[in-house]
């Protein structure tokens, strides 16, 4: 429990590494490396105790709740007692009472007024209910046998919420922005991945970036970025979510432009940065309309709860989910806003791996699992066949897996591909298949690091060239590992059984619920089932092919490659391992005859499916051996077509169709040029605003602003004019003169009398004096 | 009339000193003409003490200490202009003309 109250220790770990790194890193023996990978390594361990905890956290509610509620008050006793000095209720909540789903109004106030940790309870209540709700509502068919001990197993699951006040804000500090953990099994299982895929990078990084000019610099953010990305999936408000979330963004623009002295490669941190900025746009509106929606709170739990009981409209819900899809769309590089991913392969590799293929561009997928009642709610996925979320994510599937067939960059391949794979989870979430696409998140975050840092192996072999078809070929003998691992990781993504891509891919596929026989689905989603089997099949026919330019035929590079070193390959060797095996951590209950033992089967989904009054009850499509053995089917028919083709030189008419045939021909253009989004945003938009728009903008500011502004300046020197000349010059001025005038005559005429003949003044004063008598005389008289 | 004989002499005397003041040119002769009116203003006042009492003598007095001090200052004057000048002409004295 301490572990689960305290996972704060994770990102600061990684902000104090970030801010030692600076410090003190160059002047370090290994230049600041050793600093990031003891600090991530310790947050791995601390990942590790942490899944520990919680998986004794939701073992224990349901089997000793008394107990639990009493450890519970008892961990919570000094935030308790902080909160009695803290006057605002809000400054320390522990909702873990806020997520029974059958409480009444009492409890509801209780978790809004009283801060505490007023647990327990409720407990039997959720305990008595739940199951029964489970079993009469929507709960999967499939669940057979094990169903009630699936419906006690889930009976609730309590996030475990702790946050301190941040700052209040709104009229009379109506509203307090909070800042803290909320831990579930999204959230831990996500730390785990996070710190697992930094932690192997650095290891990697120390070997591929050695001697690099900024190399200190380096570390310092890969370790920025590990703790703003923890930061973000820990978030416990969506203010706090939005903090990492840019956090995670600008952390990935200093990675992409690394090596900034080469153009390109500031270009592309900059498309990144600002192709991003387009959807954050929709973050900050969506992100507002659900404060408001939510009666003015900016706690996670609190939306979610409201979203899932309806408390909420449906058209503010569906308009939140709008707005939030634009923020995926550009962070997830999901169609339209795909663009800036493969360019950000300018970055070094094992940055590649790490944002931009398996945490940060997770982000997105990771937001709408977090907010997913919302999501849930205002797009109706259940019982519907359509909705913008899988329509998105479907068809970044399908057309990110024909682009990858052009590209002769095994990183843009590969960037392609994460694209194409992010389309699935975003599918999967679009689906209702909320568990399917955590998994996927999942098992593809371990196969595609293997593949990126195996494509970095490959790079640092082969003179820093990533050109596949001109640079590589027959690294097969020469790089054994890099080899096997890479052919692992690829089994996994193209979804070969029983490598883990297979089991995540089947569930996603399965979750769409319109394969025939399908049960258990939220709704039957045609269009996306057929989307998703063409970029399943694209999938498998492309890595192929990548497979064949890199490890067979004859080396077409120039130099000697050689293996990489253990610090490249050890990792490489683990993630290839985790991508094959963890798979089996989400099997389904039963494969036809056979049923998995309890222990077995849906661990996964036990450990990270929220269940609760804050999350809308999703149900689970039943594994379905037809449409597996189909899927399996596809991708085997993805792999064979392109072998035949290079291997074996088959399949003939193939051969330079696009010379040949004007459709083909077309259509190789079209994907050559990305579909032209690059041409639409660059000579098209900015082109517009660049060109006609910014001219009209200056035709308007010169004939009509300043016309006015020239104007308004001309009538005032026309009015100064006038009144300098009339008024200032004549009356002014005039009364001066007139004044100077008047006193300088005066005096030129007064000036006569001094004569300085003191007798001429005796003459006058005796003259004077004898007036003056004779006045007198005569007045006296 | 003995009074009617004091004022004529008065007044004559003071005629004198005021013709003496406008028109001689030399400043010593200016300087007793002065003198001359001072005193027909004393011969007035020891005449009107005749009749009015004491008051009139004495105020002659202090007339005869003022023109006293008076002519001590004013030679003084006129004989630090003959230093500068040469001469006592008081017409060639308009430095002061505006």
């Amino acid at each position: 429990m301490w572990f689960l109250t305290h996972t704060w220790i994770l990102p600061a770990l990684m902000a104090l590494s970030f801010v030692l790194i600076l410090l003190f890193g160059k002047r370090l023996p290994r230049k600041g490396s050793e600093i990031g990978v003891v600090a991530v390594a310790i947050c791995f361990a601390l990942s590790l105790v942490t899944a520990g905890s919680w998986w004794n956290h939701i073992n224990s509610d349901h089997s000793e709740s008394e107990h639990a509620a009493g450890e519970t008050l008892g961990t919570g006793s000094a935030v308790a007692a902080e909160h009695l000095e803290e006057p605002d209720p809000a400054a320390f909540d522990d909702v873990q009472d806020g997520c029974s789903r059958v409480v009444d109004e009492g409890a509801v106030g209780e978790h809004t007024e009283e801060a505490g940790h007023s647990e327990g309870s409720d407990e039997e209540h959720s305990l008595a209910l739940t199951p029964g709700e489970n079993a009469s509502g929507t709960a999967p068919p499939a669940a057979g046998a094990s169903q009630a001990e699936e419906g006690e197993g889930h009976a609730t699951t309590k996030p475990v919420v702790r946050c301190a006040q941040w700052f209040p804000m709104g009229l009379e500090g109506s509203t307090t922005i909070t800042v803290g953990t909320m831990v579930d099994g999204q959230s831990v299982f996500m730390l785990f991945v996070v710190s697992i895929i930094s932690l192997l990078v650095h290891i990697y990084s120390t070997d591929y970036v050695n001697g690099d000019r900024r190399y200190t610099h380096y570390f310092a953010f890969l370790s920025l970025f590990t703790a703003s990305m923890l930061f973000f999936v820990l978030s416990q408000s969506t203010i706090q979510m939005i903090v990492g979330w840019e956090l995670v963004g600008v952390c990935s623009f200093a990675l992409i432009g690394h090596w900034w002295e080469e153009k390109p490669n500031s270009d592309a941190a900059l498309k990144a940065f600002l192709t991003n900025r387009v959807g954050d746009m929709g973050l900050l509106i969506g992100m507002t309309v659900l404060y408001f929606a939510a009666d003015r709170s900016f706690s996670i739990l609190d939306i979610n709860i409201m979203a899932a009981e309806g408390e909420i409209s449906h058209g503010l819900l569906l308009l939140a989910s709008c707005c939030l899809i634009a923020a995926v769309m550009s962070k997830s590089g999901q169609f339209i806003l795909h663009t800036w991913l493969p360019d950000a392969m300018a970055g070094p590799t094992p940055v590649s791996a790490l944002i931009h293929a398996a945490t940060m561009v997770v982000a997105g997928i990771y937001l709408v699992a977090r907010l997913y009642p919302v999501f849930f709610e205002g797009l109706s996925i259940a019982g519907s066949s359509v909705n913008l979320l899988a329509v998105v994510g479907a068809t970044t599937a399908m057309f990110g897996a024909f682009l990858a067939f052009v590209q002769k960059d095994v990183k843009k391949v590969l960037a392609y591909s994460t694209v194409s794979q992010l389309g699935f989870m975003v599918t999967a979430l679009g689906v209702g298949a909320w568990t399917a696409a955590m998994f996927h998140l999942f098992t593809h975050a371990m196969f595609k690091a293997c593949l990126f840092l195996g494509a970095g192996s490959m790079s640092h072999a082969c003179h820093h060239s990533f050109n596949m078809v001109d640079d590589y070929g027959g690294l097969r003998k020469i790089m054994p590992r890099t080899f096997w691992t890479f052919i692992i990781a690829t089994g996994a993504l193209a979804g070969i059984f029983p490598l883990s891509g297979f089991w995540s891919k089947d569930e996603i596929l399965a979750g769409t619920g319109s394969f025939v026989g399908a049960e258990g689905a939220n709704g039957t989603y045609h269009v996306m089932l057929a989307m998703l089997v063409i970029g399943a099949f694209g999938t498998a026919a492309y890595m192929t092919r990548a497979i064949w330019y890199c490890f067979f035929g004859e080396y077409r590079g120039h130099g000697e490659p050689h293996e990489s070193g253990p610090r490249i390959t050890i990792p490489l060797i683990v993630l290839a391992s985790l991508g094959a095996v963890v798979g089996f951590l989400n099997l389904p209950k039963e494969i036809g005859p056979i049923s998995f033992p309890e222990s077995l089967h849906t661990q996964f989904e036990q450990f990270v499916e929220p269940v609760g009054r804050y999350f809308p009850e999703i149900s689970h499509a039943s594994f379905n051996i037809p449409l597996a053995l189909f899927s399996l089917a596809v991708a085997g028919l993805g792999v064979l077509l392109p072998y035949l083709y290079y291997w074996k030189g088959g399949l003939a008419p193939l051969r330079n169709l696009s010379e040949r045939n004007a459709l083909a021909r077309v259509g190789k253009t079209v994907l050559v040029n990305k579909y032209y989004f690059d041409w639409l945003y660059t000579d098209v938009i900015t082109g517009f605003v660049k060109g006609p728009l910014a001219r009209a903008a200056n035709w308007f500011n010169a004939h009509v602003l300043d016309a006015i502004v020239n104007g308004v300046g001309k009538g005032a020197v026309l009015t100064g004019r006038f009144v300098y000349d009339n008024i200032d010059q004549e009356v002014v001025d005039g009364a001066v003169n007139a004044a100077g005038t008047t006193a300088s005559e005066t005096g030129g005429v007064l000036r006569h009398l001094q004569s300085g003949r003191i007798q001429q003044y005796a003459a006058l004063f005796f003259a004077a004096t004898a007036l003056l008598a004779g006045v007198f005389v005569v007045a006296a008289g | 009339m003995l009074l009617n004989q004091f004022l004529l002499l008065a007044a004559i005397l003071f005629s004198i000193g005021v013709y003496g003041v406008i028109v001689r040119r030399n400043g010593v002769l200016v300087l007793m003409s002065i003198e001359l009116i001072l005193n027909s203003v004393n011969i007035n006042l020891i005449a009107f003490s005749t009749y009015h009492g004491l008051g009139g003598q004495v105020f002659a007095l202090f007339v005869i200490a003022v023109a006293a001090a008076e002519v001590g200052v004013g030679l003084a004057i006129v004989l630090l202009i003959y230093r500068n000048r040469r001469s006592v002409d008081v017409d060639a004295l308009d430095e002061l003309k505006g």
